[in-house]
């Protein structure tokens, strides 16, 4: 099996189980302050890796080349309140636009 | 609350609360399959991953990982990091559904953001209202957002080049998008600053995939403390 099925069906598995897993849990789990905050803050690192990881990494190094130029009109149509599909078709055209003129 | 107040409820006010969220939702289904093409999965794992994860940030982190280079382990790291959110809705939403049996495994796949969202925010009109609005909402997204990904999944597949179409530029966006709403205080911007340094220094370092992992190190330090 290919690591991407792997990595599909592995996912899919304990993401269902982490679900289910919730029905089952006491909710006095959620009383914890400090449980609380460490929760709220995993999202923001890990998407905030992402982005970076995404825009500028190829395997291990560093690129720093079209999709950056993707990435900051995102952010600028992000700023504008600009809806997802839209600030993400902005990333694409621009970054897609940089790609074929240099 | 409870089962004893069998009060009625406007279900047509429920259902409208439920669709507006569920269609526009649903269509960004769409970008993920296209991403998920575009970072090597065929179409029949991009609808996979939508049918059976079903849920937004952890898919687009599968994607990110593998079409990154990284290892299957570090995609589902970062997946199950990012779906443990949708646990804890689950322990919210307990007491609120009380479902029995097979109804409870059915019912906790559609247990995502928007589920939960819309559930909690029928509070005023009462239980029922919320479980019919959670029902809504999570059976809307997941028609939407598997419908939308097989066409984003066909349309990425028959373009060839994923760069020259900018679409390896839309992952990093649509990471940004789901990033952007919690950028609200000014611990979470220390965290996403911090969290794009440390994920940038350790990438010539570490295979691909653990810079992301490693992040959750810089959440547990500054979520420590209450200041």
């Amino acid at each position: 099996m290919s690591s991407i099925w792997v990595a599909t069906i592995g996912a899919s598995v304990i993401c269902y189980l982490i679900k289910i897993a919730g029905y089952s849990v006491p909710a006095s789990i959620l009383n914890s302050a400090r449980f609380q905050r460490i929760n709220e803050l995993v999202p923001v690192v890990l998407l905030s890796a992402l982005v970076s990881v995404q825009t500028l990494a190829v395997e291990r190094s560093i690129s720093v080349d079209h999709r950056i130029v993707g990435v900051a009109v995102a952010a600028i149509a992000l700023k504008m309140r600009a809806s997802f599909p839209l600030m993400m078709l902005a990333a694409a055209l621009s970054s897609a636009l940089v790609y074929n003129l240099t | 609350m409870g089962q004893n107040c069998r009060v009625s409820f406007d279900r047509k006010a429920v259902l409208r609360d439920s669709l507006s969220v569920a269609i526009p939702v649903g269509t960004y289904g769409a970008a993920f399959g296209a991403a998920a093409v575009a970072a090597g999965f065929s179409v029949l794992q991009s609808c996979v991953l939508s049918l059976a994860l079903f849920s937004g940030a952890s898919q687009f982190a599968v994607v990110g990982v593998m079409g990154a280079g990284g290892s299957a382990l570090s995609a589902i790291t970062t997946a199950a990091l990012l779906g443990v959110r949708n646990g804890l809705y689950a322990i919210r939403l307990s007491s609120i559904l009380s479902l029995r049996g097979y109804r409870k495994y059915l019912s906790a796949q559609v247990t995502i953001d928007e589920s939960t969202a819309v559930a909690l925010s029928q509070e005023s009109r009462g239980t029922e209202a919320m479980r019919y609005g959670y029902f809504a909402t999570g059976i809307g997204v997941f028609v939407f957002w598997n419908l939308f990904t097989l066409i984003g999944a066909v349309g990425a597949s028959a373009i060839g080049n994923p760069s020259a179409w900018g679409l390896d530029a839309a992952v990093p966006a649509a990471f940004l998008g789901l990033l952007w709403p919690r950028l609200t205080v000014r611990k979470t911007r220390i965290a996403a600053v911090l969290a794009v340094m440390v994920a940038t220094a350790l990438t010539p370092f570490t295979n691909p995939g653990i810079p992301i992992i490693a992040t959750v190190l810089i959440a547990i330090v500054l979520g420590w403390r209450a200041r």
